[in-house]
């Protein structure tokens, strides 16, 4: 491995543990107000819709019909890992019916 | 409205082996799709000229399967080191917004600890972390276990890719490409609160989904985020 490959190598790795520490490090340095509050309070829920939505949207029919399918399972049982494997199944379903994916 | 506030209602959080492990156990759904993804990486590494030190090394320090992928793409000697850097950044930039939410762990955990912790965080550890958190969960060891048990999967499975052919017909053929998909949508499904949640969640998913057409990285996840996070916060304060 050459130096040059070490370097990059290690400056992505810096750069990328600056982005997972880097929000908690401000954050816990900020002395929140109720808008602060209400503001981390939201960030959760709204990081996961961001997330997930593009995921699913890009999924395609194949994925829609999954994604529906795990959903409900969720929601209806809430069993996490029935849900996995119910959204998995009408994947592998609809896909050997052929249906369009992402 | 601040039942989650940054004191979990004046409980202690710990930070056990058995957080550890029901962390590592969280995770055991998604390891496939995980090794799956991890072997793709390496067999297509190896295609870019990647030694298996060179893999070994990127998987150890960089651990985020989306941006090692970009790397690859721009991986061509002699190497662009600012694009690589640039490039990486920007894919990672959800990870900023990722912090703050599990700050009622972090916040009262010691800064080595929380700081580790915060290492091997991936968006699967995050998630199934703030599920737990949201049920109550005080054991922030949790998020630790779930990371590092990625991570060893993750290290393991891009190494030994390099040696393996190209599998990415048999990951299609068995879904393992939707399995990390499946996941978050089961998440999602228990992670609703009230109708509270409903507009900054539809607001957040839509500006991401429009976002991501137009934006490179990560930056459709930020935007979705702050929006969707900033319009809830508004109204509840206002």
């Amino acid at each position: 491995m050459s130096w040059t490959s070490f370097l990059a190598i290690l400056a992505m790795g810096a750069v990328t543990y600056a982005t997972r520490a880097g929000g908690f490090w401000l954050a816990r340095r900020l002395e929140p107000g109720p808008f602060l509050r209400a503001w981390l309070e939201h960030l959760p829920g709204a990081v996961f819709a961001a997330l997930v939505a593009p995921m699913v949207a890009g999924a395609g029919p194949v994925g829609w019909l999954a994604a529906g399918a795990g959903f409900l399972a969720m929601r209806r049982t809430g069993q996490f890992l029935l849900a996995i494997v119910t959204g998995l199944a009408v994947y592998l379903l609809g896909q050997e019916l052929g249906l369009p994916k992402g | 409205m601040n039942d989650l506030a940054v004191r979990l209602r004046g409980t202690t959080v710990s930070f056990t082996w058995a957080g550890a492990l029901r962390g590592a156990r969280a995770m055991l759904p998604i390891v496939p799709g995980a090794v799956a993804f991890g072997l793709v990486y390496g067999f297509v590494a190896g295609e870019k000229g990647l030694s298996v030190l060179e893999i070994a090394l990127t998987s150890l320090l960089v651990f985020a399967g989306a941006s090692q992928f970009l790397a690859l793409e721009l991986w061509h000697h002699p190497l662009p080191v600012a694009g690589l850097v640039m490039g990486v950044l920007v894919v990672n930039l959800r990870h900023l917004l990722m912090g703050p939410a599990l700050l009622p762990w972090l916040a009262d955990l010691r800064p080595a600890q929380a700081y580790a912790s915060l290492y091997v965080m991936t968006d699967e550890s995050w998630g199934a972390s703030v599920a737990e958190l949201r049920r109550g969960g005080r054991d922030a060891a949790f998020l630790l276990g779930a990371g590092l048990t990625l991570y060893g999967f993750w290290v393991a499975s891009t190494v030994l890719g390099r040696a393996a052919g190209d599998l990415s017909g048999m990951i299609e053929r068995w879904g393992l490409d939707y399995l990390t998909t499946a996941f978050f949508v089961a998440l999602l499904a228990g992670f609703w609160r009230s109708r509270n949640d409903a507009l900054p969640w539809a607001v957040a998913g839509g500006v991401a989904v429009a976002a991501k057409a137009f934006l490179p990285g990560t930056w459709y996840i930020v935007l979705g985020a702050v929006a969707g996070s900033l319009l809830g916060a508004w109204r509840d304060v206002r």
